[in-house]
């Protein structure tokens, strides 16, 4: 057939064209005399905020977004200074980081890694950002670390709990001080021992992808630990919206304590499903069948209303806690905005008060430097009591929280109770342990 | 055995909520011809009239409580919604605790009517085009519903629950001398959808403006050429579908917490329902919605699982081919239908 | 030129202005003005046009010559990505073997699902390309995990054992894609006054071969083999009747359209090495055919118009925030700044998807040829004002 013949003249054609286009880019060089990646050299400094504000997290992305606005506000000298007031470390001044104002944009990660990256690309090639943060789920973080680790920015997580992100997948130039599988196991484990006994059969639900993979490991195994028995271990699909079929069968498996390791939306209906067939009053081997759902969310949680009633989980941090730091982030948030704040917008808003103080520590922006400062960081002060940004894999290591859902709440925002502070010596591991393997740092990139 | 009745009663309840939304979008398919994909938005503005009429009735005044304190340290405003200082505190809470059933005498009329806009303000003008423009004009309507909703009320699922005494579980199988206990909602659920379903049956078959509305699917033309307005019955039976996906979303409120993108999440399984069960056919469209939701159940049991790894995640996918390659207009796909 | 009538030749060459001048036309404000964020000229997002534009050239053979509706084109873009990142991890950083593998394997792909899919036609073959997409993306994304990565993407990391290639560089990081040394992510930045453009090797990469598969694209609707495809549509049973069997027609169409796909995706992890299973979800395979139909079905320009649209919107639109808009009325008094921003606000940022939605209604009811459709309106318009006749004889058809 002719066509065939002619294409492939045609495909000979554009590939001398394609050959003498790319004797053309010996011009082009790496970068320019910049001694870092988007070094900021006027009286301002862009800081790149890539949140979820649209799709299923979007009003966690809303709220994360909302702290973000006032940690730039306090940075700036606006504002009541909120926990820069009782920040452990004294090296922000209220004037923006290192005398430069500190401005910032924002972009949308739809809860996609491609489009979280194509957002954060854009905000380092175009808007000049020296450090994208945000994110609301840890295939997004990972995704999005990865590629400040390649551009040579520095990547403070939002939330993000999978193991991974201070894992197998950890990169040097990223941060994270939200908590993880582990550690929700580590501080769960005690408290339902206490409360369940050591003699129970779990069953648990997984949402069928990484996070959920290694919450449901870290879980099983400080379960087990304890001398529980794991009965079953069945992954949901993501897009499942009805998990009836999946709760059906616990009914006459034996267990008596579901584990339901979901996130968002796959929690709000699974646990409302889970109610709805008559768990939570159910008596197996002559013991009360609990539920426990091992990550909360509290602007989540709030769609399954009255369902989350006595029901354990952890969460990272919780605006009832009583400690200065988190008494001062409360009112300056609730004054401006009328609400509490969320775990994400508490997690967002101290990640941009430790990379601004590490910048002023560090004199620099440089992200080597940077990164620098923050390894092995003691702070105190922002609402999680003494914290450690670890070295070895960039893990900050704070109390944990475990709460639980409460009876007779005041207020459409007061639906979780914390039962017990777990110390952040408990939830420490080593940083080779099992979990945690198979990946490396690698070293701080600049972009230089 | 237990597990295996208590998975087919899962299925058809899961069916049910399929069967309904791909009945009223074969209603769209079978008179107008017209591929709507902002269905899925009907059956979210469905669910959404049960969030606005529970936040309706939960309407509250406040009343600053000076013993309690708020998140913020200041006197705690209490609220005490409107119905309950009407009718006093028992009625008003029983009021607002069946604000879904009362939700579906407000869905029917507010469905109708969106239907109604639907069809005369946008789709009317789509009947002759290609289906590629009505899929993007659709889409778009679909978009923008679906961002309106969230506009007003986030994008975070909201929980609409069932009336006390209908939550809760039975046990269905004290009857056969077996231990099946089930949530009533969903049973209540399956019977709604089956009443539904036998009405707009019953409507058609049994009615003369079902009869001339059959006569127009089969063949618009010539029943034009009679001298019938079939354009007029056509915009009825549109804002019949529309309200026959409200009611599906009122109703599944208490299921699962409604959110501004349940639509699109139904979307895609909707289409795959409707065709499975041949396009243009009623009957189709139930029988695919009920057989798909039961082998989807049986898809999740763990034993199967364990022969095949994730077979849950595909198991719609994999049928929807099987009967597309062995039956080539579905189960019961008339010939000619959206075949070009 | 290249074996085109003078038509065509015309339009290929306004594409390759189009493409190569790209930085300067995407860039039009200066970099401190107000306006800036309206600017599209950066690497990653000149490199979304135009890999998108491959995607919806090669979707539009399939759809806007045979009529053949495919809603699982994605599929084949998530394949070709996936293949390219694990040549990266397997074989070397360049991208050539990359990208030829994953036209390979997505055309691959694409046979089989075409052979199958093809056995019916009309919605009954859309929902069938639907289905294997779907399936291609739940397992993906959970059960095929050692091979995607699942939710996290394939990425590349630091212990790969590339074989031509080292698994780390000396200082320790994962080296870059390149082609033949040159690296895809460099950039020249070029000062003039107030205007910086970026010129980024990897964008040229892109475009060159935007060009090349446009090229390839005009050659097709051109041939006999295109005049065929064009009769399948019109009326495939006429076609049966003349004892010609058209499905080897359509499946290499469904093939070519494949490997088009797949050229896109091995691109796109050219670019930035990950390859992500939402690529394959139909919302992915739904975006494309919007692509096709807002920029015009059928036509030869209209798909990377439709690709650049919508990509614009998701890019720039849900970046603008209050902050940005009151920097842009600040001139006005406070009273009415805070109004016009309210008004505003709802179709910006976390609501660019509603913007985007009602532009896609505006422009199917006003322009049912889609954007080309707008175009040919303009120029006609533009040659009454001119006094010329209007009856308009050299008007570009679309194919339909």
């Amino acid at each position: 057939m002719s066509k065939s013949d002619l294409s492939r003249r045609g495909v000979l054609k554009s590939g001398a064209l394609a050959g003498t286009g790319l004797a053309l880019p010996t011009i082009f060089t790496a970068s320019s005399a910049a001694a870092f990646t988007n070094e900021p050299t006027g009286s301002s400094v862009t800081l790149g905020f890539n949140v979820p504000q649209t799709g299923p997290y979007a009003d966690e992305g809303a709220d994360e977004l909302r702290a973000y606005q006032l940690a730039v506000e306090h940075l700036n000298g606006g504002g009541d200074g909120g926990m820069m007031n009782t920040f452990s470390s004294k090296a922000l001044q209220g004037n923006g980081i290192l005398g430069k104002e500190v401005k910032f944009v924002t972009g949308d990660t739809q809860t996609k890694s491609d489009a979280a990256r194509a957002s954060a690309k854009s905000m380092i090639e175009k808007d000049g950002a020296v450090m994208i943060t945000g994110g609301s789920s840890s295939g997004v973080a990972i995704a999005v670390q990865g590629l400040c680790q390649e551009a040579g920015v520095i990547f403070m997580a939002g939330l993000t709990h999978s193991n991974d992100t201070t894992g197998k997948d950890k990169k040097a130039n990223g941060f994270r001080h939200f908590f993880n599988g582990y550690m929700s196991g580590a501080a769960l484990a005690p408290v339902l021992k206490n409360l369940y006994g050591t003699d129970r059969n779990a069953y648990h639900l997984t949402a069928d992808y990484t996070w959920g993979w290694t919450q449901e490991e870290s879980i099983a195994a400080a379960t087990e630990a304890l001398g529980w028995n794991t009965v079953n271990k069945v992954r949901t699909p993501l897009a499942a919206t009805d998990f009836s079929s999946y709760i059906a069968p616990v009914l006459n498996s034996g267990a008596d304590v579901l584990v339901l390791n979901h996130y968002g939306g796959n929690m709000v209906n699974s646990l409302t499903n889970a109610v709805q067939f008559g768990l939570r009053e159910k008596v197996v081997n002559g013991k009360d069948f609990e539920i426990v759902v091992p990550l909360y969310s509290r602007l989540m949680a709030k769609g399954a209303g009255a369902n989350v009633k006595g029901i354990h989980g952890s969460t990272n941090w919780h605006w009832s806690l009583q400690d200065e730091g988190s008494a001062a982030f409360v009112r300056s948030f609730g004054t401006k905005y009328g609400f509490p704040p969320s775990q994400a917008a508490h997690t967002v808003y101290c990640q941009t008060l430790l990379y601004a103080d590490a910048v002023s520590r560090a004199g620099s922006f440089n992200p080597c430097a940077v990164a620098e400062a923050l390894e092995g960081f003691e702070f105190d002060g922002l609402g999680n009591g003494k914290t450690l940004y670890r070295a070895e894999d960039h893990q900050c290591f704070k109390d944990v929280l475990v709460v639980r859902g409460k009876e007779n709440p005041t207020s459409e925002f007061d639906l979780l109770e914390v039962v017990e502070v777990t110390p952040a010596a408990q939830v420490t591991y080593p940083a080779d342990h099992p979990m945690f393997a198979g990946g490396a740092l690698g070293s701080c990139n600049s972009g230089a | 055995m237990d597990a295996i009745l208590l998975q087919i009663l899962n299925g058809l309840d899961k069916g049910s909520a399929y069967a309904l939304i791909a009945l009223g979008l074969t209603l769209i398919f079978g008179t107008l011809g017209v591929v709507n994909f902002a269905h899925g938005a009907l059956f979210m503005i469905g669910a959404f009239c049960a969030v606005t009429v529970q936040r309706l009735l939960s309407l509250s005044y406040e009343l600053v409580d000076e013993t309690q304190k708020d998140f913020l340290g200041n006197p705690l405003k209490v609220k005490t919604p409107y119905v309950e200082s009407w009718f006093g505190p028992e009625m008003g809470g029983a009021i607002i605790d069946w604000a879904v059933p009362i939700a579906i005498l407000f869905a029917i009329p507010i469905m109708i009517g969106v239907g109604y806009v639907m069809e005369r303000g946008l789709i009317k003008h789509f009947y002759k085009r290609p289906h590629a423009d009505q899929i993007l004009v659709t889409f778009g309507l679909a978009i923008v519903l679906q961002e309106v909703i969230k506009y007003f009320y986030g994008a975070n699922p909201i929980q609409t629950p069932s009336p006390q005494a209908l939550s809760g579980v039975a046990n269905v199988g004290a009857l056969f001398g077996m231990d099946i206990v089930y949530p009533v909602w969903r049973i209540v659920y399956f019977f709604f959808s089956v009443v539904i379903i036998g009405g707009i049956f019953s409507f058609l078959q049994f009615t003369t403006f079902g009869m001339v509305v059959r006569a127009g699917m089969a063949d618009r033309e010539t029943v034009g050429l009679l001298g019938i307005n079939i354009d007029r019955r056509f915009t009825i039976m549109f804002g019949i579908a529309a309200a026959v996906a409200g009611l599906a979303g009122v109703m599944y409120t208490p299921i699962n917490s409604p959110n501004y993108h349940m639509g699109m999440d139904f979307l895609v399984l909707s289409f795959v329902v409707v065709v499975v069960g041949g396009m243009g056919s009623l009957p189709g469209a139930v029988l695919a919605g009920f057989l798909l939701g039961i082998l989807e159940s049986f898809a999740s049991m763990n034993e199967i699982k364990s022969i095949l790894p994730g077979i849950d995640q595909i198991i719609i996918y994999v049928v929807a081919i099987i009967i597309l390659l062995t039956r080539p207009r579905g189960l019961m796909g008339r010939k000619g239908v959206m075949e070009e | 030129m290249f074996g085109l009538d003078n038509k065509d030749t015309r339009m290929l060459l306004v594409v390759a202005v189009l493409t190569l001048c790209a930085p300067f036309i995407l860039n039009p404000f200066p970099t401190d003005s107000a306006m800036a964020q309206f600017n599209a000229g950066y690497p990653d997002l000149m490199q979304r046009f135009v890999i998108f534009g491959i995607f919806a050239v090669g979707f539009n053979i399939l759809f806007g010559l045979t009529g053949y509706l495919s809603f699982g084109h994605a599929a084949f873009l998530g394949v070709g990505s996936y293949s390219a990142v694990w040549m990266f991890k397997l074989l070397s950083m360049n991208v050539v073997p990359a990208i030829l593998l994953s036209v390979v394997i997505s055309g691959l792909f694409a046979l089989v699902i075409g052979f199958v899919s093809l056995r019916r036609s009309g919605i009954y073959f859309s929902i069938l390309t639907l289905a294997f997409a779907q399936m291609s993306f739940n397992l993906a994304y959970s059960v095929l995990t050692p091979i995607t990565n699942g939710e996290t993407g394939l990425q590349l990391t630091l212990d790969d054992p590339r074989i031509l290639g080292v698994s780390a560089t000396a200082d320790g990081s994962i080296p870059v894609t390149s082609l033949f040394g040159l690296e895809m992510r460099s950039t020249f930045e070029m000062v003039v006054g107030p205007w910086a453009f970026q010129f980024n090797a990897g964008y040229y990469l892109c475009a060159l071969i935007l060009l090349a598969a446009f090229y390839l694209s005009i050659r097709i609707f051109r041939s006999p083999f295109g005049m065929m495809l064009r009769a399948v549509k019109s009326n495939q049973q006429r076609m049966n009747y003349t004892g010609l069997n058209t499905k080897p027609y359509t499946l290499a169409a469904f093939v070519i359209s494949g490997m088009y796909a797949g050229l896109a995706g091995g691109l796109m992890a050219s670019m930035d090495p990950l390859a992500g299973a939402e690529r394959m979800q139909w919302t992915a395979s739904g975006e494309v055919v919007l692509m096709t139909i807002l920029g015009g079905a059928g036509t030869l320009i209209g798909p990377v118009l439709g690709a650049g649209f919508i990509k614009y919107f998701e890019n720039i639109f849900s970046k603008i925030n209050d902050n940005v808009l009151h920097s842009w009325f600040s001139f006005m008094p406070d009273g009415i700044e805070d109004f016009v921003v309210f008004i505003i606000h709802p179709f910006i940022g976390k609501g660019w998807h509603l913007t985007l939605g009602i532009l896609f209604m505006l422009v199917v009811v006003f322009l049912p040829g889609g954007l080309v459709e707008g175009g040919q309106r303009i120029a006609k318009w533009a040659k009454k004002r001119k006094g010329k006749d209007s009856a308009t004889p050299g008007k570009t058809t679309p194919a339909e």
